[in-house]
């Protein structure tokens, strides 16, 4: 295969959406409004003689997203303008950080799908504000600035990657990075997180890197990898053909329906941003107790917790790369497990049953109605083997359609456990004396029928008998 | 009428007006008449608002009923057409927003109506700001009340012809080069450009925002100072406005105090005309008399100041402008064809030749390649700039100059040579560059009646001692007994 003999570079930039209140120079409100221009003022208008002013808590979240990607935080950065006009640029300049970035010279360690990991190299990340969005309509078109000024990190990699999926792993990581620190919701496909892929491709041994092409408009993982791989090809053909000096720097936007990316802009459109520091606003200062403050409380991110799960519980790599997915799940499995005691029963719960739940429901752990005191109390009693495991959950699917705790619905409904072998033979004894047929044929040799005998007495229990209590006595009866 | 408000001092009239020998509405009616009798003669307000008499008599009632009112009650006040006014049409002088009318005020003109004021109207200046003259704007010259046939300088040229014909006792302008000074120096009235972040410039459409103070303007240096301690102070809306105590200018006083003032050797230079040294020279021996010490001080990169100037200035001017667009509010072109003739269009037909120039400047030199040799050198002057006037001030307590070399030129005199235009203000720009503050006060006047006016620097944050300095030189009254022609 032709593509073996080139190497596939790729750098990306993420603009990750800062989770604040307000906007980034103004008291507008951030949040999502079904009414166009309704979050708006005349600062993110850019109205004559309005002046913008920094909020205070996107320096914390910048700084916090810094530390998370091991980046040195410049105590004192600079603000820029960024020169271009476009409609939903009100003011005909961006206000991003250029020179001076607040974060510089970072990594992140991205697990491979084969389990290895690679470090990305972080150039740089800088704080900036968003633009807004226009809508065509035939012969007319409207904006809405109801995101202008919203605050965005861009966070710029080293051109580190070689693969579509090492790609994609990095921005999940970078993801989950960002969710762990609630510094973003990390949405892609509601643009809360945007990433751009730089690609180009060179022959194996070759030190120079060729010529790059800039991907945008990809919002989903499955798409990076997409948008990715399909421009290698289109590189390699190139390159195969002779012709790689058709590879032109540009930006190419993604089509994801037809699979394919196409030419927005070339270098030749490209502009000339004239930068030059906001004289607006003073420069952006760290201060000395805040840094300390920040660093001493830093989260403990995906992977660390991965690996702390698997020392601290037992519990299985697969579980803990699944549990710490999402930081409130990781959080509401530890808090089972401290208070069950059995970390391993109370991971084995999450990952399957409750995340069964969440999935058929289409909910978030952050929504759902059993706490983790809750399913602890279940638990408990399973383990107690007060229950057994098929009332549990038939119990846990009762908690979450009444929210009642699980011993009420356990006592309600009498669904203790019967440990009785007085009470569990009589069940036995009954359905060996209305099978006569099923029983010669176990006598005969055949034992799958076992099953059947089992499955029947726990239904005539209705589930309550101890299953362990009912295979052995089934045993002992069916052998006389 | 107990009281002349055709040379009243701004607390006289406030006076007056709280202890009700005049109502607050008869004052506004007494300047209103006059904005609207002499305003088609001098040109100096772009509108003048009729319904201001509203606040006049929200302010005559609250007195009536014993209510506190503010420091400024019942001041009719002309404020320059850069200031945003809620619900008002503001234009910047320009055709770009001739018919823009803004949906919020600025912090000064917030702070004015706090205290009281009576806002008389929005007065003419060069678009933009941008011009020495007041000829740039697009609603008209502005005519100077001593000699209607000379400019009143600009760009807050249209204030300071309101305060000298006394349309309005007091007025607000805006100072980027010399936009208060030099025009307040034209016109014979007091100027003031507060040190940089003293005054909210929130609201403020921005010409060079590094650069952009408001100041007052008034025919008394202490209706400056009155007028000063109200618009001053941080403001949230602000990022460069300054924490720093506003102090009580109006009561600011020199008391026995003797101080050292610097006269730099490059502000009299051969360029300095022979009226305007003889003025400054009586005045300088008058003050030394006081018992006051002058030295000579060396400020040699002033020659590289306009060029220094102009290159921040235009740079930060053609970013601050690329907002008129023509999307959002202003002038729109009728003929669009595609986005790029929508922008090209509406901007060239808007714009006026001084306006176009200075951008095409400004984003020449922030154009890669460029931005080295032209943006940031300047700034690295600017720097130096700071600690020439820095050093002064380790052994002197005030500069005192001449604010212009000559007195006002006539209309059209340097239209065609915008060169000689820069050059009018290379003694007030010096000031912006380094953030100081400075103003203008009336010395004297040229054989033709023209009004002559001293310049005095401070260090940040020294208005109290420059306000109290000023006065001593006002009370010398070298220019008693002058009147405007349209007196």
């Amino acid at each position: 295969m032709s593509s073996s003999r080139y190497e596939t570079v790729i750098g990306i930039e993420v603009h990750v959406q800062l989770n604040t209140k307000t906007k980034l120079f103004c008291a507008c409100s951030t949040e999502f409004s079904s009414s166009d221009n309704n979050n708006i003022c005349p600062v993110c208008t850019g109205m004559p003689g309005a002046l913008p002013v920094m909020n205070k808590k996107v320096i914390e979240l910048a700084s916090r997203t810094g530390l998370a990607l091991n980046c040195r935080i410049n105590q004192n950065s600079q603000f820029s303008r960024k020169n271009y006009f476009y409609p939903d640029s009100p003011k005909a300049y961006q206000i991003s950080q250029y020179d001076l970035p607040i974060c510089e010279e970072g990594y992140l360690d991205v697990r491979q799908t084969d389990g290895s990991v690679k470090r990305i190299g972080i150039t740089r990340a800088h704080i900036e504000e968003d633009a807004g969005k226009s809508s065509h309509h035939g012969t007319y078109s409207l904006i809405n600035f109801n995101r202008t000024c919203v605050p965005l990190l861009e966070i710029v990699s080293e051109p580190d990657m070689r693969s579509p999926s090492e790609a994609a792993e990095y921005v999940r990581t970078l993801r989950s990075v960002v969710q762990y620190l609630g510094v973003c919701d990390g949405n892609l496909e509601e643009g809360s997180m945007r990433a751009d892929c730089n690609v180009s491709i060179r022959p194996k041994g070759q030190e120079d890197f060729g010529t790059k092409v800039e991907l945008k408009n990809i919002n989903s993982f499955r798409f990076i990898e997409k948008a990715i791989a399909y421009e290698v090809s289109r590189q390699t053909d190139l390159y195969d053909n002779g012709d790689q000096d058709q590879i032109v720097q540009e930006t190419r936007l993604y089509d994801a329906d037809k699979n394919k990316t196409y030419s927005m802009r070339t270098k030749e459109d490209a502009h000339d941003y004239r930068y030059f520091p906001e004289p607006d606003l003073m420069n952006l200062v760290v201060p000395d107790e805040m840094l300390s403050v920040l660093k001493a409380k830093q989260v403990e991110l995906a992977f660390d917790k991965a690996e702390r799960f698997k020392l601290e519980y037992g519990i299985t790599e697969q579980d803990a790369l699944l549990l710490v997915q999402q930081r409130e799940m990781a959080e509401y499995f530890e808090e089972v497990a401290i208070k069950t005691k059995e970390p391993k029963l109370s991971a084995n719960w999450i990952s399957t049953e409750l995340m069964r739940v969440l999935k058929e429901l289409k909910i978030d752990i952050k929504d759902f109605s059993v706490s983790a005191q809750d399913l602890s109390d279940l638990l408990v009693l399973l383990s107690a083997k007060k229950i057994n495991a098929k009332i549990a959950k038939l119990v846990f699917e009762e908690m979450i359609s009444t929210g009642k705790p699980a011993k009420d619905i356990v006592e309600a409904k009498g669904l203790v456990q019967d440990d009785d072998p007085n009470s569990v033979a009589k069940f036995i004894d009954q359905v060996i004396e209305s099978n006569p047929e099923q029983v010669e044929q176990y006598r005969s040799g055949k034992e799958k029928v076992f099953n059947f005998f089992l499955g029947q007495t726990m239904r005539l229990s209705k589930g309550k008998a101890n299953p362990d209590l009912v295979s052995e006595l089934l045993k002992e009866k069916l052998s006389k | 009428m107990s009281i002349s408000l055709i040379d009243a001092k701004a607390s006289e009239i406030i006076d007056a007006i709280k202890t009700k020998k005049i109502s607050a509405l008869e004052v506004t009616e007494f300047f209103l008449k006059r904005a609207n009798e002499l305003n088609p003669k001098l040109n100096a307000f772009i509108s003048i608002d009729s319904d201001c008499v509203e606040q006049a008599k929200l302010i005559d009632k609250k007195i009536s009923m014993g209510e506190p009112v503010g420091k400024l009650a019942g001041l009719p006040i002309g404020v320059k057409d850069l200031l945003c006014v809620k619900d008002q049409i503001t234009t910047a002088a320009s055709k770009m927003l001739a018919n823009f009318k803004s949906p919020y005020s600025s912090t000064v003109v917030d702070k004015l109506l706090a205290e009281d004021a009576v806002i008389l109207g929005k007065t003419n200046l060069d678009e933009f700001a941008m011009g020495s003259s007041n000829e740039t704007s697009y609603f008209g010259n502005v005519k100077n009340p001593w000699n209607e046939d000379y400019v009143p300088g600009g760009s807050s040229g249209g204030s300071a012809a309101a305060v000298a014909a006394r349309m309005c006792p007091v007025a607000i302008g805006t100072d980027t080069g010399g936009s208060i000074r030099q025009p307040a120096n034209f016109c014979g009235i007091v100027g003031l450009k507060p040190t940089y972040g003293r005054v909210s410039r929130y609201g403020v459409i921005a010409f060079a925002s590094s650069l952009d103070q408001v100041g007052p303007m008034a025919s008394y240096v202490e209706d400056c100072a009155l007028v000063l301690e109200v618009i001053s102070g941080s403001d949230e809306m602000d990022s460069s406005s300054v924490e720093q105590p506003v102090a009580e200018y109006s009561k600011a006083n020199l008391g026995s105090k003797k101080l050292n003032i610097a006269l730099p050797k490059q502000y009299f230079s051969e360029a300095l005309s022979a009226e305007v040294r003889e003025k400054l020279q009586l005045a300088i021996e008058s003050l030394k008399e006081d018992g006051h010490k002058f030295n000579e001080v060396d400020l040699p990169l002033t020659e590289y100041a306009i060029s220094t100037y102009y290159l921040i200035a235009c740079s930060e001017a053609s970013s601050n402008l690329a907002r008129y667009d023509g999307v959002r509010y202003g002038h729109r072109t009728n003929e669009v064809s595609n986005l790029e003739s929508l922008y090209v269009k509406s901007r060239s037909e808007a714009f006026g030749p001084e306006v176009k120039r200075r951008l095409m400047l400004g984003t020449y030199a922030l154009s890669s390649g460029y931005y080295d040799a032209y943006f940031e050198k300047a700034c690295k002057l600017r720097a130096k700039l700071q600690k020439e006037f820095l050093k002064v001030f380790e052994t002197n307590d005030l500069i005192l100059s001449p604010v212009t070399t000559d007195t006002a030129f006539k209309i059209g005199e340097r239209v065609s040579d915008p060169l000689q235009m820069y050059l009018n203000d290379i003694l007030t720009i010096s000031t912006n560059l380094a953030g100081l503050p400075a103003m203008s006060v009336p010395i004297g006047f040229s054989g033709n009646k023209m009004p002559i006016g001293a310049q005095l620097i401070a260090k940040a944050f020294g208005e109290s001692e420059m306000l109290s300095f000023a006065e001593l030189l006002q009370s010398k009254k070298i220019h008693k007994g002058e009147q405007p022609n349209v007196f």
